[in-house]
């Protein structure tokens, strides 16, 4: 499944988008932080994991998505929400703790839902994969079209959850697809030193499942690959499991030293960087003008701006709310 | 609780069923799965009948995969479904914590409210037959201790209908335990007195309202599950030496019924609370320090309680009945709390 010229703008908007938002997220961050780092000061405290370089995965995905499709993202979610078109200033006013957060300041960056769109993360290494396949259950009960989507990194690949879960979207053939992000580290440890095979996609033969390994951390690549998936699941073939390469161009958390990567290895991977790359195809391609990108750009600054201004405005919890939904 | 002697009796795990069958039958969104539950009707019988009733689809037996099927039930709950998963023993929670208390329990938190999990978890809970360590724990402190789920153990077949019904409807996980002392299983023996009158039609016992099994004026015992009926043995004894005991079931743990406790406690200015969990950081703990709390100057004596050491549950049978509350420790304790100078006794 090849991505038309107007999709291949749509997956660079995506892209784009996290990417500036990203950037504006991390210098929030670091406000009140520096020159002495501590997580709990400044505007946004806490941990905070940064997608950057693993744009495509959630780009080339979530093109083949609606709003009733279900996906669950990782700690590491931002890419992925926005992809999924979670409502960017209600998400921005909750990574800041804001009162008009998507929970009110209750989750936090790593705690994202959005029921509008189903969108939901979670800050354990694994958790998300099974609610995904009952998502899928409840939609093949209920004869909906929907699928289902579970966003992982590979280091979860080695999670009893991954394959139980799996187990069990083989088993029921749900639509379902668990989406692995391989960036080649869970924090420190290295994939060769964490895992005993070398791509997690041979493992979908153990539960009856294809499974396709996309390389590059190109999004035409991943689009291609997830189209199929996503095809198969809605016309009721099952469930499917893609592994992609992608890269973890910042730490594991904003202010990792990542005095683990090889020398060399942050410079090759920064070279490589997959937004500036898919924005010089399009150009080479012919897909869109110099002046439409930046016009798209311009735009995309243009929100990311005005939902960062849009939590810096937004109130502070009260306390005492943290007393309420604690159930529903 | 109903006692009529020309009145239909069930088991709990026969009550638990039909509440289940009927649920079923009156919303097609909810449906069974766990381990054993299709053709077996669930090791304990609670979920006798459905799959014949049903079929496959809405009565699924699962792979031994915990974390997977009780991971899986969050999501179908959150995507219109009200799953009712077993956990067929409680000490298994180990396998699958993780979905519980971190997923289950916290999604109507994390999404300010907009995400509930309409989820029933039925879990076995209890000893007392010689099953050792990992097999005959109750742990629902644990599960109380942990925010954002219900947690109910009834001690008798009326209640366990009324509240799986409760259950089934609700929008937040309900961790349902089931006693197997109590659960009418010819392999297990089963206390009498948790099989009730049980009303054939559909019918809500709302979670959170503790029951007063039997009133009296001199010691509060509080107890809920199997404890309940050993309770109400005590108060026999206890009523043949002149001193009168107000038995309370709690029903459920969370939420507390802290009304129906205090207002006991006022009365009667003394508390035993008996539990079959660790005593350490538990029910016992909890409940006599609300009273402590909320009711200082109404008690008359220290409070005391009969709970498990702090021991895994022992095999030998010695061992083990040693290890459990029973009937004397019940009514040594309140006789304690009656003690002219009670601080004094041990």
């Amino acid at each position: 499944m090849k991505a038309s010229a107007e999709q291949r703008l749509a997956m660079y908007e995506l892209m784009f988008t996290s990417r500036r938002y990203e950037e504006a997220i991390q210098a929030a961050y670091f406000e009140g932080k520096l020159p002495n780092f501590n997580m709990a000061n400044g505007p946004i405290p806490g941990e905070m994991h940064l997608s950057m370089g693993q744009e495509p995965c959630a780009a080339g995905v979530c093109m083949h998505l609606t709003k009733n499709d279900y996906v669950s993202a990782t700690h590491r979610p931002h890419h992925i929400a926005i992809a999924k078109k979670v409502d960017l200033n209600r998400m921005t006013a909750e990574i800041f703790g804001r009162a008009t957060g998507l929970s009110g300041g209750r989750g936090g960056h790593m705690h994202l839902f959005d029921t509008e769109v189903n969108f939901s993360c979670s800050g354990i290494v694994g958790e998300g994969i099974a609610p995904a396949v009952g998502a899928a259950l409840s939609f093949k009960m209920r004869n909906l079209p929907h699928i289902s989507v579970a966003f992982i990194g590979e280091g979860a690949a080695n999670q009893g959850a991954f394959h139980e879960s799996l187990n069990l979207a083989g088993l029921w053939k749900v639509p379902f697809i668990c989406v692995i992000e391989d960036n080649a580290y869970g924090i420190s440890v290295d994939k060769k030193t964490s895992t005993a095979v070398a791509r997690n996609d041979i493992r979908a033969a153990g539960y009856a499942m294809p499974g396709i390994y996309v390389e590059g951390n190109d999004p035409d690549a991943i689009f291609a690959a997830a189209g199929e998936a996503v095809d198969r699941a809605r016309k009721g073939g099952g469930p499917s499991l893609i592994e992609i390469e992608t890269d973890r161009l910042t730490g594991h958390f904003t202010g990792d030293p990542e005095t683990y990567r090889p020398a060399g290895e942050k410079e090759k991977i920064t070279q490589r960087d997959a937004v500036p790359a898919l924005r010089e195809k399009l150009l080479s391609d012919g897909v869109a003008s110099p002046d439409a990108i930046a016009a798209m750009e311009a735009r995309a600054e243009a929100r990311v701006s005005e939902a960062i201004e849009f939590a810096r405005a937004a109130p502070e919890p009260a306390p005492e709310d943290a007393l309420t939904k604690v159930f529903a | 609780m109903t006692q009529k002697t020309n009145a239909r009796k069930l088991t709990i795990a026969k009550a638990m069923a039909e509440a289940l069958g009927e649920a079923m039958n009156a919303d097609e969104r909810v449906f069974v799965m766990g381990e054993d539950i299709g053709k077996l009707g669930g090791p304990f019988g609670n979920m006798a009948g459905l799959y014949d009733r049903f079929g496959a689809e809405r009565v699924r037996d699962t792979p031994i995969s915990e974390t997977g099927f009780i991971g899986a039930a969050v999501g179908a709950a959150a995507c219109g479904m009200r799953p009712v998963v077993e956990l067929m023993f409680v000490d298994f929670f180990g396998v699958c914590m993780d979905a519980i208390y971190n997923l289950a329990a916290k999604n109507s938190y994390f999404s300010g409210g907009q995400q509930p999990i309409p989820l029933v978890l039925t879990s076995a809970i209890g000893g007392g037959y010689g099953d050792a360590g990992q097999h005959s724990q109750t742990l629902y402190a644990t599960f109380a201790h942990l925010p954002g789920m219900k947690v109910v153990a009834p001690s008798n077949a009326y209640d366990a209908k009324g509240l799986m019904h409760a259950a089934v409807k609700d929008d937040n996980p309900v961790i349902f335990l089931y006693h197997k002392a109590l659960h009418g299983l010819a392999w297990l023996g089963t206390t009498p007195g948790s099989i009730t009158h049980t009303p054939p039609e559909p019918y809500e016992i709302p979670i959170g309202k503790a029951a007063v099994l039997r009133e009296g004026a001199d010691v509060t015992i509080v107890a809920l599950s199997w404890p309940v009926h050993l309770a109400l043995h005590a108060a026999e004894e206890l009523a043949a030496e002149g001193i009168s005991a107000e038995i309370i079931d709690l029903r459920s743990l969370v939420p507390l019924d802290k009304d129906c406790i205090l207002k006991s406690v006022r009365k009667t200015g003394r508390l035993v609370v008996v539990d079959d969990d660790y005593q350490s950081f538990g029910v016992t703990g909890e409940i006599i320090a609300l009273a402590s709390i909320e009711a200082f100057d109404a008690l008359k004596a220290a409070p005391r309680r009969v709970a498990h050491p702090d021991i895994p549950i022992p095999f030998a049978r010695p061992m083990e009945q040693f290890a459990l509350p029973n009937k004397d420790k019940i009514v040594a304790s309140a006789r304690a709390t009656l003690a002219p100078n009670q601080r004094a006794v041990i």
